[in-house]
């Protein structure tokens, strides 16, 4: 079974963003960035599938400027068996990347697509429902657990309310979620190694995408600050203030 | 110009969400119809009919809609779309699942989770962990949007408005449902509590979390946790506030032994009045903190039990 796993490069998550003076964006100018978490997992569960011999071949993908090669060298020291990046200095909307990426999957045609469920700067959640929708195929969103058996995929997902399990027909596109597992650290053999495997550069504009702006980003602006509080002495002088201060109890 | 909610309901039961996504969809100015999907839906049919505001309700009930499946859900709405200039759903994990495929097939972009209505084609929406907040106009005819409950207020009654039937059933091949582990609990749910109070990485084991029982008692509160408690399997996932879990917004909100890292505070920092109990003063929670005690939680948990 080959493996597609789509991934991206971001705000490292111990980063706060800053929003630029000019309110038209986030400041990511000498920020420190890295692989999407969500993605660090996608990664980590397709390479497991690799291990248990579920999977023959597990391909990276990302899309974004020469910068992302980085990540994929990541995801290549990982375990990753090539990678391929899908170059553009245009900032995408996650319904062009899933068009980007479904031009993928036509080329590659893998049994299983597994990403991220959300990226931690544009905060979309969107990208791997489109996918399926695009290439006809059943989801499996938020993923605790997978079980691949006999042409089928049961994802186990994490909702609301608890847990749901679905059994989806391979081919699936999988998003992961938080507690799918515990990622792996590349170690510097695999780093080295990482630097001989195959990278695929293809042009986004050669894909035959429409690229025009669906959503025009018009303000970015901080958010509310909420005012300093106070320290408190004991739980006593707590109670009185919630009640006689702020009436919430 | 005209506007279809989904509304979000679990096991007979619908969701708080879905009014206040009403109340987010009445701002944009048009007529708002409300498509209630699922098996045996009819007594909800009634309680969504009497939402102020709605104007209609289609009601599409078949065992294809049971779970929600979001192959299913999303070929009834795109069934349905071509009445409707925006479509509209409660960012909870089914509107999350079963939306972006709705705009997909629609080719249009989606707008998630936003937070105001600024006017039919404008919203606004968090990004970066809630660090900033984006100010977005769609340029696509037609609108596919999530909305942040939290950001918006529930809608009061009416005389419920006219409910029609949709025949139409979707059942694709591409996925079944296998099961579901409900968590049982007897307390309000996490996004429409008015007091939550929520154990972190500080509460050492699952055990522990049930020093939060009795002040949840008397509070009325719904418990929370941190993203560190839930990775470290002290409590199950659908407690999680935070960036990618649930975002919440009570009246009070009581976080216990939680440091306060950027993606819990984008959970919780809307809360009218926030409390922050850490033995660590310099916690990063204590800065969003209205009212902040620096102890022990095993100390200040019994004592605040009784005092209350």
């Amino acid at each position: 079974m080959k493996v597609l796993v789509p991934i991206k490069r971001v705000i490292d998550y111990n980063v706060k963003a800053r929003v630029k003076a000019d309110n038209s964006g986030v400041d990511l100018t000498n920020v420190k960035m890295a692989l999407n978490p969500f993605c660090e997992i996608a990664i980590e569960e397709a390479i497991r599938l690799k291990e248990a011999g579920t999977a023959t071949e597990v391909i990276a993908v990302t899309i974004g400027a020469k910068a992302s090669q980085e990540q994929l060298r990541t995801a290549l020291a990982l375990g990753a068996d090539k990678a391929i990046h899908i170059e553009t200095d245009e900032k995408l909307e996650s319904l062009h990347v899933a068009k980007l990426l479904a031009k993928i999957v036509e080329q590659e045609v893998p049994e299983l697509v597994i990403l991220g469920k959300q990226s931690i700067d544009s905060d979309n959640n969107q990208t791997g429902q489109m996918l399926a929708a695009l290439t006809g195929r059943g989801q499996g969103t938020f993923a605790s657990k997978v079980d691949v058996a006999n042409g089928t995929i049961n994802v186990t997902r994490e909702v609301d309310g608890g847990l749901q399990t679905v059994a989806l027909k391979l081919p699936a596109v999988v998003t992961t979620d938080l507690r799918l597992n515990e990622p792996r650290y590349a170690s510097l053999p695999n780093i080295m190694k990482a630097k001989r495997k195959p990278l695929e550069v293809i042009a986004a504009d050669s894909l035959g995408v429409d690229l025009t702006p669906r959503i025009q980003l018009v303000t970015v602006n901080e958010p509310a600050k909420r005012s300093g509080g106070i320290i408190v002495n004991d739980v006593a002088q707590l109670v009185d203030l919630l009640k006689t201060q702020a009436k919430v109890i | 110009m005209k506007t279809l909610v989904i509304a979000d309901h679990d096991n007979g039961i619908l969701k708080p969400e879905t009014s206040k996504t009403i109340n987010a969809a009445l701002k944009l100015g048009f007529a708002v119809d409300v498509l209630i999907a699922g098996e045996n839906v009819a007594p909800m049919s009634e309680a969504v009919a009497s939402i102020a505001g709605v104007n209609g309700v289609l009601v599409a009930d078949n065992s294809a809609y049971a779970h929600q499946l979001a192959e299913n859900i999303a070929d009834l709405v795109l069934s349905l779309a071509p009445d409707y200039s925006h479509l509209v759903a409660s960012a909870t994990t089914t509107g999350k699942n079963f939306m972006p495929r709705v705009a997909a097939l629609l080719d249009v972009a989606q707008i998630s989770e936003i937070i105001d209505v600024v006017d039919a084609d404008t919203f606004k929406r968090p990004i970066y962990a809630g660090n900033a907040i984006a100010t977005v106009k769609s340029l696509d005819s037609k609108k596919v949007i999530t909305v942040r409950a939290s950001s918006f207020d529930l809608q009061d009654e009416q005389t419920p408005a006219e409910s029609r039937v949709v025949d139409s059933v979707f059942s694709s091949e591409l996925s079944a449902f296998v099961s579901v582990e409900q968590t049982e609990s007897e307390r309000p749910e996490l996004t429409a509590a008015q007091v939550v109070i929520s154990g972190g990485r500080g509460m050492q084991n699952g055990e522990n979390f049930s020093l939060l029982n009795g002040i949840a008692d008397k509070l009325g509160a719904a418990i929370g946790a941190s993203r560190a408690a839930v990775d470290a399997g002290f409590v199950p996932n659908d407690m999680q506030v935070g960036q990618t879990g649930k975002i919440v917004a009570p009246n009070l909100y009581i976080a216990v032994g939680i440091s306060g890292a950027i993606q819990h505070l984008a959970g919780m920092k809307d809360s009218k009045v926030i409390v922050a109990i850490n033995k660590d003063p310099d916690a990063p929670i204590f800065q969003v903190a209205d009212y902040g005690l620096v102890a022990d939680l095993f100390d200040v948990l019994p004592e605040l039990e009784q005092a209350l």
